[in-house]
């Protein structure tokens, strides 16, 4: 029997072995983004702002134009890169500790002022590259390596909600937090990076996608507990859905 | 070349400056005493096409100009000394990728919050790296509105011949001090700057990455030699002005507006008698070392004043070191200067041989 490819990598898709951990889904979320570049077209005129953390490493796998930031402060560096090219598409990738912990000042501001780029922000509720320390994100009664006895409201506070609290600005034109658990919610996950991208494309303000993610090796689960540790525990806590659509409310 | 000269303070000749050198990238955020800066290029960048963005801080603002560095695009930030320590992570990163941008600090008074008025104590931070790691910045040090003006111009043209961040280090009295100024022709807008390296989108080449991030065994350390060589040939941009320095027996080695105060006192004692000179250094990195030390070899002594309690003058002393020393006299910030302030330490100093 003759065999037929039916599915294919997106050629802005490096083809080398990725060095994430089994499980994680960074490369999934990558993939996702890759695609909706190629969809639009947009990968001649892309330039990525990739941050630090796990996520810096973006720039291995989605080849277009990348300049990387100091920790926390993507929405800058990206609101530079579009004021200095404003032809350009701007989308910045970063992870839970990065924005809403060091960056908080930065996506906050970013979005309020309606900065015409996209934020991929990728909430797995804990530092991975660090070696699994507590994060804004990280749920009450968490084991991480710095609250060792889980996660305590009373002396760290509970989990930030960054899609509901970016919703709040002014500048946002589309808001959304989505999961990559299934491929139903990766299917809703591409619809909110192609819609979050269309509003720069449109010049309709800011873009922000939360995507709730696994880190086996930080959480200590395998791969298929990770993943429904997200279904289980995370969306009850981190529902998901559109906190706005400037288009929706017109 | 204009010809017509402009009556403006030294923070309104940076902002001119920039905006004839082509600079089409504001970001900063407010801080005494160089809110003219902002305030100028709040409405002048607009208008002729460009980008202002007042940031939500200095952090920020350092990091916006990142990221128009990265595009290859003319691009500055402008504050003061305890913004500028905020700013100092991005400063770090740009010359870890090998960026181009215009950081100004118009010097205030330190530690902390300190004053608003006049201080030398960032020359340490200026000159020896300021952030983590190791690496350099061109340091520029205006003793007038005009050297406001041609320093901030010709800043940019550095920033992209070296890929590095260059750094005026201005101070309270030469941003607030009000001076005419001749304006040079504006410069276009050069579309090939940074050609084989900015990000632009990748278009039909293979993509660009600007990190300074470097895990491989020996990359960081070959980015860290190729570095040290580039910081190693800005010795090419060494500049200083000498004044009265051939025949002097006592060179006063001052830069910024201490150097300019201290001309003022050099010229009173000239007149009564005293050989004495002032060596004013325009480039703080690279600091004008060989032509210290070839002053140092026909016998000179030194005098180094500062408004600070004592940064320069190590500087001073590595350029001399085994031919001669520098005696220092420190202007402590919290006080504004004047050349009277400066008679007693050069005697002393002259009569001290």
């Amino acid at each position: 029997m003759q065999e037929q490819l039916v599915f294919d990598r997106p050629d802005v898709l490096a083809d080398v072995p990725t060095h994430y951990c089994p499980g994680c889904q960074h490369g999934v979320i990558h993939r996702i983004v890759a695609e909706c570049l190629e969809e639009f077209g947009l990968v001649e005129k892309t330039i990525a702002v990739s941050a630090i953390g796990c996520s810096v490493f973006i720039y291995n796998y989605v080849l277009v134009d990348t300049v990387e930031a100091p920790h926390g402060r993507a929405p800058a560096v990206a609101t530079g890169v579009k004021r200095a090219r404003k032809d350009a598409f701007v989308f910045a990738y970063q992870g839970d500790g990065d924005l809403a912990s060091i960056g908080l000042a930065e996506i906050m501001h970013a979005a309020n002022r309606g900065e015409r780029i996209s934020v991929i922000f990728v909430n797995n509720t804990v530092y991975g590259m660090t070696g699994g320390q507590m994060a804004p994100t990280t749920m009450i009664g968490q084991k991480t390596t710095t609250c060792p006895g889980g996660r305590c409201l009373e002396r760290e506070g509970g989990p930030m909600h960054m899609a509901e609290i970016i919703a709040t600005l002014g500048g946002v034109a589309y808001c959304a937090r989505t999961a990559v658990n299934n491929m139903k919610n990766m299917a809703q996950t591409k619809r909110a990076i192609r819609r979050a991208f269309e509003t720069q494309l449109n010049d309709e303000g800011f873009g922000f996608v939360e995507i709730l993610a696994t880190c086996p090796t930080n959480w200590k689960l395998s791969p298929v507990a990770s993943n429904e540790r997200i279904g289980k525990e995370m969306i009850p806590e981190f529902p998901l859905g559109v906190f706005k659509d400037a288009a929706k409310e017109e | 070349m204009s010809a017509k000269r402009i009556f403006i303070k030294g923070n309104e000749a940076i902002a001119q400056g920039a905006l004839d050198a082509g600079c089409r990238c504001y970001f900063g955020y407010p801080i005494t005493p160089q809110n003219d800066i902002p305030e100028k290029l709040s409405s002048a960048m607009p208008a002729i096409g460009g980008e202002f963005v007042q940031a939500e801080s200095e952090v920020a603002s350092a990091n916006m100009l990142l990221g128009a560095a990265a595009c290859g695009v003319r691009a500055m930030t402008t504050s003061s000394s305890p913004g500028v320590s905020l700013m100092q992570e991005a400063i770090s990163y740009m010359a870890g990728s090998e960026l181009p941008g215009v950081i100004v600090n118009m010097n205030r008074g330190g530690p902390g919050l300190g004053d608003i008025g006049s201080s030398q104590g960032d020359y340490y931070q200026s000159v020896k790296g300021g952030g983590h790691g190791d690496y350099r910045t061109l340091v520029l040090a205006p003793a007038s509105c005009q050297e406001c003006y041609d320093l901030t111009f010709e800043a940019f043209d550095l920033a992209f011949k070296y890929r590095n961040p260059v750094l005026i280090l201005g101070d309270a009295i030469v941003g607030q001090m009000k001076e005419p100024v001749a304006p040079r022709a504006p410069l276009p807008i050069d579309p090939e700057a940074g050609a084989d390296w900015k990000l632009t989108g990748r278009g039909q080449r293979a993509p660009r990455i600007l990190k300074s991030l470097f895990l491989d065994d020996g990359a960081l350390a070959g980015q860290n030699l190729h570095l040290q060589q580039k910081y190693q040939s800005m010795q090419a941009e060494v500049r200083y002005e000498a004044f009265e320095t051939a025949d002097a027996e006592l060179i006063v080695v001052a830069f910024g507006s201490i150097g300019r105060i201290a001309k003022s006192t050099v010229r009173t004692l000239r007149a009564k008698g005293l050989k004495v000179g002032l060596f004013r250094p325009i480039t703080l990195f690279p600091f004008p070392e060989a032509e210290l030390r070839a002053l140092a070899g026909q016998g000179k002594r030194f005098l180094t004043i500062e408004h600070n309690l004592g940064q320069m003058v190590d500087d001073v002393r590595l350029a001399v070191r085994g031919i001669a020393d520098s005696d220092f006299f420190g202007f402590l910030p919290g006080n504004m200067p004047t050349p009277e302030d400066f008679d007693a330490p050069i005697r002393a100093a002259v009569k001290g041989a």
